[in-house]
């Protein structure tokens, strides 16, 4: 039998290790650490805090992601649990990490462009002779491109920042 | 200084903020499954979005002002057309394709110019609200204004649209940017910009882009106001018995 949380020592180690495995639940390639929302964790007694950013400000994903964390954690026998939007820093692509990049790229979608970066590249065969076909794709935070070269579409994760 | 303000003043603007978000945001919903071809379609739901994102934290604001322990659900749905604050110009049918295009593009150019004034705001969590915001409008403003030049250097059947929504939207442009002596006191604390430099600036960018597009505004015309007094026009009761028919049918009920 799983030991309940109240007799184990819950560490900020534990919960972010639990929490990794919590992916954004429109690209479910990508977690919530690697995309950037996950800011903070805070321990307190065996009330578990997640401080989680918002995305865009009409992000509906947001709801699903705060159950998808709940959820997550009382697999782990972890049921006190708080999960908090907050509104400081303000979310950026930026804040992705190299891995959540690589992961969206092999999942099919253009990460977006960085400083020095020109143009967005094919996520299928890397060409950089793209075309825009509209400013917002599958989702608010993606624009829809097209591949001039093996002529597929792709989705692009906008640049926000 | 900010504890001087009086908070029913800047109830009543958080309410103007959010009742604008919330029914453009409303509009632009309303084109789901319309939109002209599928990409658009996803486009004009998603900027819905972004503006219904907004309104919900202006009203975040407005209900931490109150003793009330409203939330921003009751204020979007238990509130009738009389105690919405909006301009007249956001609760307008959506029309077609040309119009709400812009529409939409007047509302960015003027949201881009309040959300860089509201940045600075002296009011913490407003400025914080602004500078999310304001990413988001830029991103808004970039689509509907490649829209209307598009529109604009097309075909005769669009330009004829387009100078049409124009000669119809027009005179409900000059309530944004309507003052009251409440909202003064808010420009005399820095809690909000001067909306005459918001109006300067919007004048110059629309002016500019009107004249790329060989578009005239019309000469003269019915001016509309009375949104900050909660007088609308017919159409936002329509919009807000549609919108409010859930919550006030299943009061309570959760999705």
């Amino acid at each position: 039998m799983v030991m309940n949380a109240s007799e184990n020592t819950l560490d900020v180690s534990t919960i972010e290790r639990i929490l990794s495995k919590v992916k954004d639940p429109e690209i479910p390639v990508i977690s919530i650490r690697d995309l950037g929302i996950l800011q903070n964790i805070v321990i307190t007694g065996n009330l578990v805090t997640v401080e989680i950013i918002p995305t865009y400000s009409g992000c509906p994903a947001m709801y699903a992601i705060q159950a998808d964390i709940k959820k997550a954690l009382q697999m782990h026998q972890i049921n006190e649990v708080e999960v908090k939007l907050v509104d400081d820093p303000i979310w950026s692509t930026e804040m992705i990490t190299t891995r959540g990049r690589a992961a969206m790229q092999s999942y099919g979608i253009a990460p977006p462009l960085v400083a020095g970066e020109k143009n967005i590249r094919c996520p299928q065969c890397s060409s950089e002779n793209t075309v825009r076909i509209s400013e917002f794709g599958s989702t608010a935070c993606k624009a829809l491109y097209r591949c001039e070269d093996c002529l597929e579409p792709f989705d692009y994760f906008k640049c926000h920042a | 200084m900010m504890s001087d303000l009086n908070q029913t003043v800047l109830y009543q603007y958080l309410l103007r903020l959010g009742d604008s978000s919330l029914t453009m945001g409303q509009r632009l919903a309303e084109w789901c499954g319309h939109g002209p071809y599928l990409e658009e379609d996803v486009a004009l739901t998603n900027v819905s979005l972004d503006f219904i994102g907004h309104a919900q934290l202006f009203y975040q604001l407005a209900v931490a002002l109150d003793d009330e322990h409203k939330t921003p659900d009751d204020l979007a749905f238990l509130r009738d057309a009389h105690e919405y604050r909006n301009p007249l110009i956001t609760e307008l049918p959506k029309g077609d394709f040309a119009y709400t295009t812009l529409k939409q593009y007047f509302i960015d150019v003027f949201n881009l110019n309040l959300f860089q004034g509201l940045k600075h705001s002296q009011l913490e969590p407003l400025a914080q609200v602004a500078k999310k915001a304001l990413m988001e409008v830029k991103y808004h403003l970039k689509r509907s204004e490649a829209w209307v030049v598009r529109l604009a250097l097309s075909t005769d059947e669009a330009k004829a649209r387009i100078q049409k929504s124009l000669d119809d939207l027009w005179f409900y442009t000059p309530e944004l940017f309507e003052v009251d002596d409440g909202m003064r006191t808010l420009v005399d604390a820095e809690v909000i910009p001067d909306y005459a430099t918001i109006k300067s600036s919007w004048q110059e960018r629309v002016e500019e882009l009107l004249q790329k597009c060989e578009l005239e505004p019309p000469e003269s015309g019915w001016v509309a106001t009375g949104g900050m007094e909660g007088e609308h026009s017919e159409h936002l009761g329509y919009l807000l018995a549609e919108m409010q028919f859930l919550p006030r049918a299943y009061p309570g009920c959760e999705w």
